[in-house]
């Protein structure tokens, strides 16, 4: 699924603020992206703070950044195959067991809505501060990852679109 | 003509999978899309529309499905 699919501009734009990293607000945001972008609307993810790690190229754990305190949240934190369930996490088991259920009834998954949403064109940029201050270089993002912005940048991009917040 | 059984998948991938189908294909060329009633029914046509693709038919095939084929 690699064709970039022409988005048809006639719509509403739709910008997804991720600011969660949580497991199921993370798919609800990926499902939406997804499902607007199907629909031929013009779609952008500003990925900031604990959404930065779905972008992670590395989607298990690693100590990334220079210092102790970002090693150790970097580390924390994990990539995008490491993020908790927002309630009923049990100790990191729960993602698995929800992925599982998701396959047994046909409900694409995580890394498939992922893939899903970048053949479909939809936007993902991270934000600039949230990098800064968890030492994350454009280098530790996956490719798909088309810009990283501030948030003036974002808002003069969405000034006509609808913005939701996950 | 392509084919594509969307009746085992849930929303967003049902119109997910047609859009993707769509834009691999030739203009011309006809895609034959079997799906549920309901929201995908409603749905796939509507938005194949949107993008300036014809539906030529829609027609039921038993059990709550339906054929539909579109021109790109």
């Amino acid at each position: 699924m690699t064709d970039k699919v022409e988005v048809k501009a006639d719509k509403k734009d739709l910008t997804l603020v991720c600011f969660s990293g949580d497991f199921d607000k993370v798919l609800a945001a990926f499902v939406m992206a997804t499902g607007a972008a199907a629909t031929n609307r013009k779609v952008t993810i500003f990925f900031t703070f604990w959404g930065l790690n779905v972008l992670k190229k590395d989607y298990g754990r690693k100590a990334l950044g220079k210092g102790i305190l970002a090693k150790a949240f970097n580390f924390l934190m994990g990539g995008r195959n490491k993020l908790p369930l927002s309630r009923l996490n049990f100790g990191g088991i729960s993602p698995y067991l929800m992925t599982g259920m998701m396959k047994k009834h046909n409900v694409a998954t995580l890394p498939e809505l992922i893939e899903a949403a970048h053949a479909l064109g939809v936007r993902l940029v991270a934000c600039e501060m949230a990098l800064h201050i968890l030492e994350l270089e454009r280098k530790d993002l996956i490719e798909e990852v088309e810009d990283v912005v501030g948030v003036a940048t974002f808002l003069n991009e969405s000034e006509n679109a609808h913005i939701v917040f996950v | 003509m392509e084919f594509l059984d969307i009746t085992s998948e849930t929303c967003p991938m049902t119109f997910v999978k047609v859009k993707l189908k769509l834009a691999k294909m030739d203009k011309g060329q006809e895609l034959e899309v079997i799906l549920n009633e309901g929201e995908p029914l409603q749905n796939v046509p509507a938005s194949c529309e949107e993008q300036g693709y014809q539906v030529l038919s829609i027609e039921e095939v038993g059990g709550g499905k339906h054929r539909i084929i579109i021109q790109k």
